[in-house]
């Protein structure tokens, strides 16, 4: 319970301090309606009607991660910031609790932003993603997208070029996750059965489990000199 | 004045609060400590001179456990830090110059967050309590980054002695404090000093770093370089020994 209690806090924290002053979220959500506006004017130039729905999951999926890489460059410098981090290493708990701590709270700001943009997408792209089963593929990818960029983050926060290290680090191994994403989003706007999609979905449920997992065991080498 | 040597903990009797045994610490190339040999027993106040670059930080660094050491050993009240750290850490409270605090939260949310993370009974009792001693409790519901430099750090000494902490590491507390925040400092110093409290202060002031200890050490090129008590010791004599020994080593 204390270990749990301690992930809480630290979710408490972030919670309190973007409250405070929203400049997490309004940069991910100002991002990522940016990002839909200008594939929407891009794809309207070139893709006509049923046609927009082959190239719609891909261009939610951009947003939402780049929307999610602005979010994890935020969680650790946050940290870093007048030594926070130290005081978070300072405590007497398990160093993986700062992890999933700082894990959840980027997963539960992604899925707010995510949950304001699909109507947004909607919207724009005139496809109704308002489906039970697109919410768990957008719950699965985030979280699988968020656990290894967690720890990425945590590694970047101590460097310089931080904001331009971390998108570098986190897109190739992130791939495997965004590609099952947007192969599994396609999947339900085409129409097809939870059977068709179920190794896409498979492969999201592997990354959502396997890299909270690795990072588990890798984030106390990442956090210490 | 002689230089005393560790001695040696006899069966029975207590382990030193701190003990440190041929701690070496290599960033790269560089190698910040070099075999460092430091015992503190409990309840000493041991302030460490030297001058910028010493190695002052990466030990209190290496004994808080926020740095690995490359070789050699910590131990706090008898137990190997490596093996043992997230226990230990609840007795350790460390001042730096860093806060280590959240500027977007305010002084009570701060302190109330690590009241959580130190699992305190009682938390808002001590939260009040650390915020009176440290004249910070009429502005607790200000944001900690409206805080002046010497507010800071008062509340960071509140945050440090939140869990009360047996074993406080002071690294350089005085950086940057108006006079007004020194003496606060200072006086926070004494309590803790007249608590039975474990202290390492490092600085390089020799003035604010003689008040109130009971043994001084000087750090000189990752090592250390003279011990001795602070009996006897003016400030003059400690002038002329840091002069000496920071020109020799």
């Amino acid at each position: 319970m204390s270990y749990l209690n301690k992930i809480l806090a630290i979710v408490w924290k972030d919670i309190v301090a973007e409250l405070r002053t929203k400049e997490m979220f309004s940069a991910m959500f100002v991002f990522s309606v940016l990002v839909i506006v200008i594939f929407n004017f891009a794809f309207d130039l070139r893709v006509s009607g049923e046609r927009v729905r082959e190239v719609a999951p891909g261009a939610l999926w951009v947003a939402f991660a780049f929307a999610g890489i602005l979010g994890l460059n935020r969680a650790f410098v946050m940290e870093k910031d007048r030594g926070c981090l130290e005081g978070l290493l300072l405590a007497p708990v398990d160093h993986t609790a700062i992890y999933f701590g700082k894990m959840l709270s980027t997963v539960l700001f992604m899925l707010i932003v995510e949950a304001f943009m699909l109507p947004v997408f909607t919207a724009f792209f005139g496809v109704n993603l308002f489906d039970l089963r697109l919410v768990l593929i957008i719950v699965l990818g985030t979280v699988g997208f968020a656990g290894v960029g967690t720890v990425l983050s945590a590694m970047t926060a101590q460097t310089r070029a931080r904001e331009v290290l971390l998108p570098i680090l986190l897109l190739p191994v992130a791939a495997p996750v965004l590609i099952a994403a947007v192969k599994a989003t396609s999947g339900i706007l085409d129409g097809q059965a939870m059977a068709e999609i179920a190794r896409w979905l498979q492969l999201l449920v592997a990354f959502a489990v396997i890299f909270p997992a690795a990072a588990f065991m890798t984030f106390d080498f990442v956090v210490k000199e | 004045m002689a230089a005393v040597a560790a001695q040696p903990v006899e069966p029975g009797a207590s382990p030193p609060a701190i003990e440190v045994h041929r701690l070496v610490k290599s960033f790269g190339h560089r190698t910040a400590l070099r075999g460092v040999d430091l015992e503190v027993a409990e309840g000493e106040f041991l302030t460490l001179f030297g001058p910028n670059g010493a190695g002052k930080t990466t030990l209190i660094r290496c004994v808080s456990s926020l740095t690995r050491p490359s070789a050699g050993t910590v131990r706090l009240r008898g137990e190997d830090l490596s093996k043992a750290a997230t226990s230990l850490r609840r007795h350790i409270g460390l001042i730096s110059h860093n806060p280590l605090l959240y500027g977007d939260l305010t002084a009570e949310e701060n302190l109330r967050f690590f009241a959580r993370m130190y699992d305190l009974a009682d938390a808002q009792a001590r939260i009040d309590a650390a915020l009176q001693q440290v004249g910070l409790f009429a502005r607790r519901r200000d944001p900690v980054r409206d805080y002046s430099r010497g507010m800071v750090q008062r509340l960071a000494i509140a945050r440090a002695i939140l869990h009360d902490p047996s074993i406080m590491l002071l690294d350089e507390p005085y950086t940057g404090l108006d006079l007004q925040a020194a003496d606060m400092l200072r006086s926070v110093l004494q309590d803790l000093a007249a608590s039975n409290r474990t202290v390492i202060l490092t600085t390089h002031n020799l003035e604010q770093g003689l008040e109130m200890c009971d043994r001084a050490a000087i750090l000189h090129r990752g090592k250390i370089a003279w011990q001795g008590v602070r009996t006897g010791l003016d400030l003059a004599g400690m002038k002329q020994i840091y002069r000496d020994v920071t020109r020799l080593a």
